[in-house]
């Protein structure tokens, strides 16, 4: 069980650097919902089967494996975008920001003051190096999907972390939090929508007229 | 907690949420508008009810709960919406052709969201509430539909959405404090707030800046301000003042909720002097930036990061201060109201926020351009409005306290905005008018509909000034003892 979860965080890892190196964004889609995918067996892996744990995976699953990812891909179908050309920050120094950040977090957490159980979990370094990623997306694309898909590594980074406290999050609360990231991407993709048909383009550089 | 009690909060949630469905779900663009103060009216009598029985009330389970901080905000919130649901049906009715399913819709929903925030007492729910305002009211800042507002909202969608994912991270690590502390781990307000003394300190220090920064963003203390002049100057006027007095009111709430945990955890010093920086900086932005404001609904947003900034350095520095602070609360949501209903018929009139375009209001809407005057005088802490008197009780507990370089500093920021908003504010009211503005809108007059709410409100904000009832004081005073420091 142990080694099956650590594999998996590590693919969460890998995943991370390819969404910050890959330009083309039906995979960069696609690779988020393999993301969300796998971060939905990590609360039957790390606390076993339970009627929660069960339900918590299949929320997960359903909403950031499927139902995110499909309204997606409906938004960059209904804008023919294809790719993310001229990110603010080019890939290659992003990825070096990935990896110098993926390397802080495994020796940041190794001097939290975690409690014992916790001390070897990978569940903190990963859950770090994939909110440093979500933020680095978020900072350096021009797109509104890619800031989109930012907000949304983010927030699995969050969901990495929350593995260590599912007993204090009841879950009407967990699917609460998912039901809210749901209606949140869902109106994200409407008003992404609605800049393309305005500027002809999803880019987010349009988006500077108010300022003093 | 009785059985009634218990149906009273239900209906106070489910109330604006099943108008929220029936909104979507209804047909006619005339007759969707009523729904809104068909749900406000009863909402502010359910709310009267809640705050009437003076016993803390809690659900069985504890995630729901009526406390002093509840009893003070509640009826803000629900006044204010039930003020900008009766604008809001005029408002409507000249915008009948540009729909209006999802703004009622999303209206509705968003005050059921902040019902559910001023009520809970689980940090989670709280932040599903708060969570679910933000994703609520995005549909009310794009109302307009046009690459302004579609900045703003896009902006405030994102950085919301991201400023809450903080504190989210806050909120976990505030449970890994009770876990590292050998605490029962629970999200749960009373259960923090019992085991918080033996809480690890790193990680309850980090939680705290973390919800600092992501409720902060919420509130809109400088510098994580950047959003709110968009989308207050983007939005309708009524979703402006629903923004700037409900929806920066239930986030400061979720401020204080992490303040009260500090407090019983000791931690209250670090707390309060992270208060202090953030609302003294948050004033001297909103100096710099007010000055020579060339767009008066944007100038208002700026106001409302000042008086965030003040309302945050009233519990910093605790004593009679926190007494002033939540009556300030109160007054800067009412007062916010009137400055964005009149800010939005000078708007309609001229079609235009521009200084430039918009002067010389008092001749063509003679009523709406005298309310946004005195709104300016009230909000400004000029006698004899109530701002003054919350204001004046904070700077009293600023020096009584001893902190005179705050206070000194204080007074200095709120003098040069009053000079800056006064520039503005003058030329929007009494400036020659343009020679034509050509926006459709030249036959707009002020009417009752648009003119009575913000009237009403402006009469509210005065008699507080002159007397102040005494169930208001008990309802401020029982919040602030709520939020004193037991030494």
């Amino acid at each position: 069980m142990d080694t099956l979860l650590h594999l998996l965080l590590l693919l969460v890892i890998l995943l991370n650097f390819f969404l910050l190196g890959s330009s083309r964004l039906a995979s960069c889609i696609r690779t988020t919902a393999f993301q969300g995918g796998i971060l939905s067996l990590l609360p039957l892996l790390a606390h076993g089967f339970s009627g929660h744990t069960l339900f918590l995976a299949s929320v997960a699953f359903l909403l950031k494996g499927i139902a995110i990812p499909y309204l997606l891909f409906r938004a960059i179908r209904q804008v023919h975008i294809r790719r993310e050309v001229e990110p603010l920050i080019g890939y290659v120094p992003t990825l070096i920001l990935g990896t110098l950040a993926t390397a802080g977090a495994f020796i940041f957490s190794g001097r939290l003051p975690l409690i014992p159980e916790h001390s070897q979990s990978l569940f903190v370094p990963v859950g770090l190096a994939t909110l440093a990623t979500g933020f680095l997306m978020l900072i350096s694309r021009r797109k509104a999907i890619t800031q989109a898909l930012g907000y949304l590594i983010f927030e699995n980074g969050i969901f990495i972390f929350g593995m260590l406290l599912t007993e204090a999050m009841p879950l009407m609360v967990e699917s609460g939090v998912l039901l809210d990231l749901l209606v949140g991407v869902f109106v994200m993709t409407i008003l992404m929508h609605q800049i393309n048909r305005e500027f002809s383009t999803m880019n987010t550089d349009n988006l500077t007229s108010l300022k003093e | 907690m009785n059985n009634m009690e218990n149906n009273l909060l239900a209906l106070l949630l489910l109330l604006p949420f099943c108008g929220s469905v029936l909104a979507f779900s209804m047909p006619s663009d005339r007759l969707r508008p009523l729904l809104l103060p068909l749900c406000a009216t009863p909402h502010l009598a359910l709310t009267f009810l809640v705050i009437q029985s003076g016993r803390p009330l809690t659900t069985a389970n504890g995630w729901i709960g009526v406390d002093p901080l509840s009893r003070l905000i509640l009826p803000v919130i629900s006044l204010l919406f039930l003020g900008c649901s009766f604008y809001a049906v005029g408002y409507l009715r000249c915008r009948i052709a540009w729909g209006n399913r999802t703004f009622v819709g999303c209206l509705l929903l968003f005050l059921s969201a902040m019902t559910l925030a001023t009520i809970s007492r689980h940090l989670g729910l709280l932040w599903v509430a708060v969570e679910t305002t933000t994703v609520a009211s995005a549909p009310l800042i794009y109302y307009n539909r046009n690459r302004l507002s579609m900045e703003a909202t896009w902006k405030y969608l994102l950085l919301g959405s991201v400023g809450i994912a903080l504190a989210m991270l806050g909120i976990l690590f505030i449970a890994y404090a009770g876990l590292a502390g050998g605490e029962h781990v629970s999200l749960q307000l009373d259960d923090i707030l019992h085991g918080a003394a033996n809480y690890s300190r790193p990680w309850l220090r980090a939680g705290f800046v973390f919800l600092l920064v992501g409720f902060g963003l919420k509130v809109g203390f400088a510098p994580l301000h950047t959003w709110k002049p968009d989308a207050y100057g983007e939005a309708p006027g009524l979703v402006g003042a629903l923004l700037a007095g409900g929806l920066t009111s239930v986030a400061f709430l979720a401020l204080l909720r992490t303040l009260q945990i500090m407090d019983a955890a000791s931690e209250a010093v670090m707390a309060r002097e992270a208060f202090l920086a953030m609302g003294l900086l948050s004033i001297a932005f909103a100096a710099v930036f007010v000055v020579r404001q060339p767009d008066f609904k944007r100038m208002l947003a700026y106001s409302s990061v000042e008086h965030m900034g003040i309302l945050a350095i009233g519990i910093s520095v605790g004593g009679i201060a926190t007494f002033g602070a939540m009556l300030h609360l109160i007054n800067n949501a009412l007062t916010k109201g009137v400055l964005f209903l009149a800010a939005a018929n000078i708007h309609r009139r001229f079609g235009s926020k521009k200084v430039a375009d918009a002067r010389g209001a008092i001749s063509l809407v003679p009523l709406s351009a005298t309310l946004f005057l005195l709104g300016f005088l009230a909000i400004t802490g000029s006698p004899p409005f109530a701002p003054f008197i919350s204001e004046f009780t904070i700077l009293q507990g600023v020096f009584s306290n001893g902190h005179f370089v705050t206070g000194g500093l204080f007074l200095f920021f709120l003098a040069v905005i009053f000079i800056g908003m006064g520039s503005t504010v003058l030329s929007v009211v009494f400036g020659t008018p343009p020679e034509k503005t050509g926006t459709g809108y030249e036959n707009y007059r002020d009417t009752f509909a648009t003119t009575a709410v913000p009237l009403i409100m402006l009469l509210l904000i005065f008699v507080l000034g002159v007397y102040l009832p005494d169930p208001v004081r008990h309802i401020c005073a029982d919040a602030a003892a709520l939020l004193e420091v037991r030494p």
